[in-house]
Order: C-alpha cells, then sequence, then structure tokens
C-alpha cells in the first residue's frame, strides 16, 4: 500500500505539486505575519524593559532643579530622570539641505535613570568634556556619520562646533518625526545628547530642567500619578504631563504593530479558505478516479477501514508536504521582512519570536482542514460495494437545462455546446470553480491595491494640501510682518505663515493630542480638502477637524470641543466644530488664523513660515535659515516624499508585494487543478473527437473555452469580493498617521486580471501540451 | 461483386513494434494487403493478433514502424499528425468497441459534431435514420441502450461520407440479439453508399456477411477467401 502511496503521488505529481503550493502559500503567509508581529512585539517590550521607557512624561518651561526631589515624594514614582531639552539647526558637510536636531541631555553620570540609551558605538558624552554629543543612529547612517566625526550646530542663536563621540538608540525615539512634519525624515532631522552641564550653559538653563521622564510602580495607576504632577508643574508652565500611550513614537509604533496583527488575521483567513477549498475539490476528484483500484483491493479482502487509511494517508501526505513548504518559506520570509522592519524602527536587535505552540496549532489545522476536505471522497471510496466499484461508471447522464433552452436562439458549435452542458450540469462544483478563480482575483486585487491607493495619499496630501516647498518653524511666535522681510528675500516666490499650537482636544472622557493649525483666510500654499479633494473654506469661527479626529473624538459639527491649549497661559476653550474634512496624511485640526490668535489672546502672530522658492536659490536659502537663531525645523517637502518611499512605503510596499506574490500562486493552483480535473474527465471525450478528425486546436478549444468561460465570469466577481476585502484592509490598518484610502484603480483591476489569466495561460499550455500526447488508441481502448 | 471498383489501399512489407513498459511487442510482421473501393472486408483473429494495430494504421491513429501504406495517392505510414488528422477528418470514419459518444451531447448532436467539419456530409437526421433511430434523436447516451448507443456511433461515423468505414469490434460489447441489429446498420450503409468497410472480429461467424474474410494471427495474415455470396447479417447468430 506504500509503494502504491508513493507511486500514485508521483503519477499526479504536478497536480499534488500545485495544492501542495496553495496549502504553502496559506501557511506561509499566516507564518510570516505571525512571527512578524509576535517578534516585533516581543523585541519592543525588550528593549523597552531593558532600556527603562518612561511611563509618563512632562515638558514644561523652566523648573528648578529642587522640584524633582518633590515628584520623587509623590507615591508610586518609582524612577526619575530631568532633563533639558532644546532645539538646534546643523549643518552638515557636504549636505546642503537645512538639518535640524533634538537635543537632549544626559546626566554626569552619562546613562539616564529613564530612557536608557543603548549604544551602537562609540561611548556616551563625558562630563569634562562639553562638546561632545550622540547622535541617533538613523541621523548617523543617513549621513554616514562615525565617532569622530565633527559638525556645526547653532544651538540657541550660538553656534558650536560639536564632535560625535557615539552612535546611539533610544526607545523614546523609534519613530523620530520632525517638528512640523509628517514623516519621518532622517536626513534632515535628528536626536543628539549632550552632557547637561554643557545643554544647560547653551540653553540658560542652569539650575532648571524642562523636561521630566518618569517610570511608575506597576502597582499604581499612571493617571493619578499624572493628575499629582500637573498640580505641581501647573507654575512652571507645563503643556501637562502625558502617558507614554500618547507619546508620539510609542503611538505610531503600537498603531504600526496593531496593523501587521490584523493583517496577520485577515490574509492568512482569506489564503487558508481558498487553499482548503481547492483542497476539497481535488481530492475528491482523485478519490473518484480511483474506483477500481478500490474494488480491487477490496476484492482482496482490504477492510474500508484499511482503504480510509489508505486516502488518508494520501491528503495527509499532501497536507505535509504543503505544510512542510509553507513553514520553511514563511519562517524565511518571516525573517527578512522582520530584519527589514528592524531596519526600519532600529530596535538594536530583532528577537526572532516563533512559538512552537503556533506551529503546531496551525499544523493540526491545515492537516484537519485538509483530510476534513477529503472525508466525503475518502468516505464514499471505503463504503462502495466491490461489485460496484468494478463496474465503470456508467455514461455521465446529462439534460438540457432551462437556462440552455432560453439560449436555444444561439447557435452553438457542438464543442461549444459541451462547454455548456459540462459546465451547467454541475453547477456547485462550476460556481465553487468560478468562486475559486474569483478567490485568487480577489487576493491579488488586496495585495496590490494599495500601490495606487498610497499614491492617491501622497499625491493629495502633497500637491493638493501641502504646496509649500519649504516649511520653517520658529522657536518662538515672531509677529506676522516678519515675513514681509523674507519675502522680498531674492528666490522667495511666496510666503505665507500659520501659527501651531500645541492642544488637546476633549469631548468628556475622550482627548486627543494634536497641534491646532491657524491658517490664513486667504491661504495659498496650504489647504484643507474634502472627501473629493475639494477645497474646503476655513470657517471665521470654530475648527475643523480630519474625519480620523473627529470619530477618535466621536463629534461632528455642531458639536463643541473642549480646546486645552498646551502653551502659554493654557487656556481652556470651547470650540465648536463646524466641518469635517478628509485628510490621509496626520490628524489635522485646523481654525482661522486671526480667530487663533484671538482665541489665544496674542498679537497677529505665526510660528512657522511656509515658501515656495526658485530651485536654484534653494541651497543659498537653507543656508541662510540655517543661521537664523529662531529657526527650529525646517522641512523640505520633497525631501519628505522621497523619505516616505524610502522607508514607510518600502516596507508596507514590501510586504504588500508578497502576498501578491502568494496571491499569484494560489491563482495558478486554482486554475491547473480545475484544468487537470476537467482534462481527466473529459480525456476520453476530446480523444474521440480528435479520431473524428477534430485538430488539436479544436479540441482545446473544449477545455480552454471552459476555461475562457470560468475566467470571464470568475474575475469580475474576484474584482467584486477584492473591493469588499480591500475595505475591510483599509479600515483595519487604519492608524494616526495615515489612512490609506480606498482607490481601486484600473491599473489594480488589470493587474489582478492579469495574474490570474497569466496562471491560466501558464496552466494552458501545461494542459495543451497533454492533450497534444495524449494517447489516442489506448484512451479508446479502455472502457468508460 | 462486379460493382467493386479498383484497390484505394495498398499496404506493402507493414510492421509494427511498440513497448508495452518492458516488454518488445511484435505486433505486426510484414502485412501485405489491399482493399478495394466498395467492399465489405471482415478481419478475423484473436486478441492479440495484430487486427487492431493494422486497422489503426490504416485509419491514420497510428504509424508502421516500417514498410508502406497508402490511401490513393496520400502516404499514410509517413505523414505527420496534422495530415493523418486530416486524412481521418475528411476520410475514415470509425466504429469502436466501446462506441466513445461524447456523453454531454444528445445523439443528434453527437452526429453533429461530425457534419460540421465535414466537406459533404448527410444531414444528422438522414444518418440516423439509416441506422433506424430516428425516433431517439433527441436522446442523450446514458438514455440509450447500448446497441443504440453503438448505431449512434455508426450514424456519427457515415454521416460524413467517408471513404472507408473502420470498425472495432462493433458488437465485441453486445448481446447477440443486439449485435446482429448493429451489424445490419453496417450492411445497409455498405450496400446502400457504397463506402468501403472493414470490421474486425474474433467472431467468426461475422465473417459470412463480408464480401472477404482475412485471418491475421500473431501479427501476419495466414488466410484470406472471397465469400461467394453475402449472407444477411440477420441470418447470422452465435
Amino acid at each position: 500500500m506504500h509503494t502504491k502511496l508513493r507511486r500514485e503521488m508521483w503519477q499526479q505529481r504536478g497536480q499534488m505539486l500545485a495544492i501542495a503550493l496553495v496549502i504553502a502559500g496559506g501557511v506561509a503567509v499566516c507564518l510570516l505575519s505571525l512571527v512578524n508581529y509576535a517578534s516585533l512585539s516581543a523585541t519592543r517590550e525588550a528593549y523597552y524593559l531593558e532600556n527603562r521607557f518612561a511611563d509618563i512624561f512632562v515638558a514644561v518651561k523652566r523648573a528648578p532643579r529642587h522640584v524633582v526631589q518633590r515628584v520623587a515624594d509623590i507615591p508610586g514614582v518609582a524612577r526619575i530622570s530631568s532633563r533639558v531639552e532644546g532645539a538646534a539647526t546643523l549643518a552638515v558637510e557636504g549636505f546642503a539641505d537645512p538639518v535640524s536636531a533634538r537635543l537632549v541631555s544626559l546626566p554626569e553620570t552619562g546613562q539616564p535613570e529613564v530612557n536608557r540609551l543603548f549604544l551602537r558605538h562609540g561611548r556616551l558624552p563625558q562630563a569634562a568634556h562639553g562638546n561632545e554629543v550622540a547622535v541617533i543612529g538613523s541621523f548617523a547612517d543617513a549621513h554616514a556619520l562615525q565617532p569622530g566625526d565633527e559638525m556645526d550646530a547653532i544651538i540657541n542663536g550660538r553656534r558650536q562646533r560639536l564632535t560625535i563621540v557615539g552612535i546611539v538608540e533610544s526607545p523614546e525615539f523609534i519613530y523620530v518625526i520632525p517638528p512640523g512634519g509628517m514623516l519621518p525624515d532622517y536626513r534632515r532631522y535628528g536626536v543628539l545628547w549632550m552632557n547637561e552641564d554643557a545643554l544647560s550653559a547653551a540653553m540658560d538653563m542652569r539650575g532648571a530642567f524642562n523636561s521630566l521622564v518618569l517610570r511608575v510602580d506597576p502597582a499604581v495607576t499612571v493617571a493619578s500619578v499624572i493628575d499629582s504632577l500637573d498640580r505641581l508643574f501647573a507654575d512652571y508652565g507645563s503643556t501637562g504631563a502625558y502617558s507614554r500611550e500618547q507619546q508620539f513614537s510609542h503611538r505610531f509604533l503600537r498603531d504600526e504593530l496593531n496593523q501587521l496583527k490584523t493583517m496577520a488575521l485577515i490574509f492568512p483567513a482569506i489564503f487558508m479558505g481558498v487553499a482548503m477549498f481547492l483542497l476539497n475539490v481535488v481530492v475528491g476528484r482523485l478519490v473518484s478516479t480511483q474506483r477500481e483500484v478500490i474494488a480491487v483491493l477490496k476484492a482482496f479482502g482490504y477492510g474500508n477501514r484499511q482503504i480510509a487509511r489508505h486516502y488518508s494517508q494520501l491528503v495527509f501526505a499532501i497536507a505535509i508536504i504543503g505544510l512542510l513548504l509553507g513553514t520553511a518559506a514563511g519562517l524565511w520570509l518571516g525573517r527578512e521582512l522582520g530584519v527589514l522592519y528592524m531596519d526600519y524602527y532600529r530596535f538594536p536587535e530583532l528577537l526572532f519570536r516563533i512559538s512552537p505552540w503556533w506551529v503546531l496549532q496551525l499544523a493540526v489545522v491545515t492537516v484537519g482542514v485538509a483530510w476534513a476536505a477529503g472525508w466525503r471522497a475518502i468516505r464514499r471510496a471505503a463504503v462502495l460495494p466491490p461489485a460496484e466499484a468494478m463496474r465503470p461508471e456508467g455514461p455521465a447522464t446529462y439534460h438540457i437545462t432551462h437556462a440552455e433552452h432560453l439560449l436555444s436562439w444561439i447557435p452553438l458549435s457542438q464543442p461549444s455546446r459541451m462547454i455548456v452542458r459540462h459546465l451547467t450540469r454541475r453547477p456547485g462544483r462550476t460556481s465553487l470553480s468560478v468562486l475559486g478563480v474569483a478567490m485568487a482575483t480577489a487576493i491579488v486585487m488586496v495585495g496590490s491595491f494599495q500601490f495606487s491607493s498610497v499614491s492617491l495619499m501622497v499625491y493629495t496630501q502633497f500637491a493638493r494640501v501641502q504646496t509649500q516647498d519649504i516649511t520653517v518653524s520658529l522657536t518662538d511666535p515672531v509677529n506676522r510682518s516678519a515675513m514681509y522681510g523674507l519675502a522680498r528675500q531674492p528666490g522667495v516666490r511666496y510666503v505665507e505663515g500659520r501659527r501651531m499650537v500645541a492642544v488637546e482636544l476633549a469631548n468628556g472622557h475622550r482627548e486627543w493630542r494634536v497641534s491646532l493649525s491657524g491658517l490664513p483666510q486667504d491661504a495659498r500654499l496650504q489647504f484643507v480638502v474634502d472627501d473629493h479633494l475639494n477645497n474646503v473654506t476655513l470657517p471665521p469661527t470654530g475648527l475643523l477637524l480630519t474625519d480620523f479626529l473627529a470619530r477618535r473624538l466621536a463629534v461632528g459639527p455642531g458639536d463643541s470641543v473642549e480646546v486645552r491649549v498646551l502653551e502659554g497661559h493654557r487656556p481652556r476653550l470651547m470650540l465648536p466644530v463646524t466641518g469635517v474634512t478628509s485628510e490621509f496624511l496626520g490628524t489635522g485640526a485646523y481654525m482661522q488664523l486671526d480667530a487663533m490668535n484671538r482665541a489665544l489672546k496674542e498679537s497677529r502672530v505665526v510660528n512657522q513660515i511656509l515658501m515656495n522658492l526658485d530651485p536654484d536659490s534653494e541651497d543659498a536659502m537653507y543656508r541662510d535659515l540655517r543661521e537664523q537663531p529662531r529657526v527650529m525645523a525646517i522641512n523640505v517637502r520633497q525631501a519628505m516624499l522621497d523619505s516616505f518611499f524610502n522607508t514607510l512605503a518600502r516596507t508596507f510596499l514590501t510586504y504588500m508585494f508578497v502576498i501578491s506574490l502568494l496571491g499569484g500562486i494560489i491563482a495558478f493552483g486554482v486554475i491547473y487543478n480545475t484544468l487537470k480535473i476537467s482534462l481527466a474527465e473529459r480525456g476520453r471525450d476530446l480523444a474521440s473527437l480528435r479520431v473524428l478528425g477534430y485538430r488539436h486546436g479544436e479540441v482545446s478549444h473544449i477545455l480552454l473555452g471552459e476555461l475562457a468561460v470560468l475566467l470571464i465570469l470568475g474575475i469580475p466577481l474576484g474584482w467584486i469580493v477584492g473591493h469588499g476585502l480591500a475595505g475591510l484592509v483599509v479600515m483595519a490598518i487604519e492608524t494616526e498617521l495615515y489612512r490609506v484610502p480606498l482607490v481601486i484603480s484600473g491599473k489594480t483591476l488589470a493587474l489582478a486580471a492579469h495574474v490570474v489569466v497569466i496562471s491560466a495561460a501558464l496552466s494552458g499550455v501545461i494542459i495543451w501540451q497533454r492533450v497534444r500526447n495524449m494517447d489516442l488508441v489506448s484512451v479508446l481502448k479502455t472502457r468508460e | 461483386m462486379a460493382r467493386l471498383g479498383e484497390a484505394v489501399f495498398h499496404a506493402r512489407g507493414l510492421t509494427k513494434v511498440y513497448w508495452q513498459g518492458d516488454v518488445k511487442v511484435q505486433a505486426l510482421r510484414g502485412i501485405d494487403m489491399d482493399l478495394v473501393e466498395g467492399e465489405l472486408v471482415v478481419m478475423l483473429g484473436a486478441s492479440g493478433s495484430g487486427k487492431s494495430t493494422l486497422l489503426n494504421i490504416l485509419g491514420g491513429l497510428d504509424v508502421p514502424t516500417s514498410g508502406e501504406v497508402t490511401y490513393r495517392d496520400i502516404d499514410i505510414a509517413g505523414a505527420n499528425d496534422r495530415e493523418l488528422t486530416r486524412y481521418r477528418r475528411n476520410h475514415v470514419g470509425f466504429v469502436f468497441q466501446f462506441y466513445n459518444l461524447i456523453p454531454s451531447l444528445t445523439a443528434r448532436e453527437n452526429v453533429a459534431a461530425v457534419t460540421e467539419i465535414a466537406h459533404n456530409p448527410m444531414t444528422p437526421e438522414a444518418a440516423l435514420e439509416l441506422v433506424g433511430l430516428t425516433p431517439r434523436m433527441d436522446h442523450f447516451p446514458a438514455q440509450l441502450s447500448g446497441g443504440e448507443q453503438q448505431r449512434v456511433a455508426i450514424a456519427r461515423a457515415i454521416a460524413k461520407r467517408p471513404d472507408v468505414l473502420l470498425c472495432d469490434e462493433p458488437t465485441g460489447a453486445l448481446d447477440s440479439a443486439t449485435g446482429v441489429l448493429v451489424l445490419a446498420a453496417l450492411d445497409t450503409v455498405n450496400r446502400e453508399t457504397g463506402t468501403t468497410t472493414v470490421i474486425i472480429t474474433h467472431n467468426a461467424s461475422i465473417g459470412q456477411m463480408a464480401d472477404r474474410v482475412i485471418t491475421l494471427s500473431d501479427g501476419a495474415i495466414i488466410g484470406e477467401h472471397q465469400n461467394p455470396a453475402r449472407h444477411d447479417p440477420r441470418s447470422l447468430s452465435w
């Protein structure tokens, strides 16, 4: 029996391999997503723990050092680091674009108590050397900086020469987004750590601090500590303490991991579903071609149980081959993608996590479902009485269906009639085949639609929403008249200002920290757009919120939200929401500049300047801006675009590419098997026609025509299913950083159809070869 | 015999060797044979005598290992796949032991499958009338008895007005009463259309309905005789 099993598998290796590939595809996607998610989660947890990532963050204007003692007295506070933070503009050799940096102080002892650094190369700055800095790895990599390199910096208006002594990573800055920016830009924005004495001196903060990070005893709630901190620091210009959940880098990372987790659920479900469906059809067919063999075996005295075991082994063998292939591919892909992600997140080392428990679960599910799929056919084979099994199945019964009567006005050739009758004879199975093609189409679509969606997202943001070439963020608000000076500079085409203010929006218990933008009434560089990308006029009073934010706060037009301003006198305002806009990047909240200035009881000030420049004068402008003391950061549009495609898009789209590829494999598996089964069932008819004088082409017309019908029905259905699944995916992967719009372009539809049609063509060529090499005489000699 | 015309098939020194797994089978060992236009020939032989191989070569389903076969001016032995297909399409009608009807087509449509690709066919209805199946025309194979299915196969084979009708054990799967009906249909077709007809069988009594009987054994012709008169198939029994 084992020899029989081995030989049969070898004889039908093409078909077996096609089924195994489909199973492998499902298993691989499942594992790669799980491995990715688990590895990154575990890596993050370990990294946070090892480096004592803070639970609470406080930013203040200026607080004397002795206040730290009072913080330590707050019940539940376990560890504290007080720091001085500042901004700098840098001049990196060989790089003309403006570069800005965030400066964070390090204590005399080197490593801080909280948010410790991971030292990649070199060492930490020493207390005695005020010009030493450690730089974050992403920035160092982007400029190929090494310990020993030097660069010029302007800190608080004073030029200083800095020496890099170390390259570090920090759990606080896994995602580094420049102020005023929406996406990471590692070439133009970095984080630098320097000795506290040196930084305090540069920032005029001797004996004081402006930033506090702390870890909380797990037994105490973070919220209660935040309350105490807010009371304590109210007099020191605090913008409010906030928890890790609201910390920028953590928030983005968490969203991305959730996204991965969702994908780890959705895709494998689709893949495994399709794989199991195929298995069912194919195993059923395989067993029914074995009728006579079964009869002979039974005549020799094999029992039902033995027969069932034999065919179960066949199914298990296929399932296990698929499982092994899939596990190997999944682990390998998971590892490769993990490395890619790690590069992106800059974790010190990837903890490759694969729980044997999952593999076991996956194995049990795969083999179990495969067996269940084959069960019906296996049982039918086992219970067949030997005499009946030895008798051949009679000619298949056909009827003229009602549908055909209705279509009788179409003159059909006999081969075409054969196609119609065969398809309508077993409508259930035909529907399943159509569904198989549809699912394959849908999978490719789900994998690929994001290419056009992401393109639209970026286009919208940078061609319709933010049309400025550069954005200059200032350390403090300036009067709008300052812009006129800039506008007169050579090479400046247009200048516009805006006021960005950190706020917490609240509706009941729902709170969200955002930057509220005050835009001028006659803005020409920056727009707020609606669903259809039409410009929305800013209301004279009240707020415009992005739909994402409005949903999070559960507010709509007409509702009011509390705006807790986190700067200056920290006023709390109740403002009406006058409209909801739709943006793909970031979570914006907008109001009119004049209204904002009035609400904040300040003069006509702005703190961001947007400019359009002559391309020729960009470098000169950057140099000039770098020297300006009040410039905190400069964002360049093109650079943001580049960095988007280089970082975020790369990891994301790589994942999608892998999914599409596996979708293609499934498409091939579905179609190859459908054709193969068809050939097995119709081989005799086709040989008869060949004998009657039909040419290869005319005979292949029957199989390929049938395939064409399946494709013509399946692909459009797949488009519909794919659209639905894409909608699900879009909803599931919505994050604060970006929301992928549901855009199904003609290109996407065409791509999905192409992948399926190419798979079909490949299978068609293989089947065509089979028809060509069909041994006419032996086919005719065998009975039906 | 006066109505018989010239010889249309010529076979000279025909051999066929094929491999069944690792076993070499010498199916034909130097066959010399002619078939005359319009005659009905029965080839007799036990299973393994090489008669089916010979029929398949005459019908363009197989090619000989050596030797010559021609049909009029067509060289069947040296033809490629495309030429053989054209030869089958235009000149040959086949009837097989297991009918080989297309189960998804009705009797009429099975015949139409051939008339659609033929040059000067009868109508499917006329072909079915010739074998006495007009009332069963719109039935599917699964709804027909074995004898009826075989008669549909005959109608399908003759509908294109072939030059030669080749029948491989046409009664092999039928009881004798039904077999006689099928043979009667073949006899009618031969007489009315003048189609050269070859029937191969292991059943010696069928030889009585032929103009000529050729006996094969072990891949060679061991006997050949002309019947003084053809018996009516209805008078045969076995």
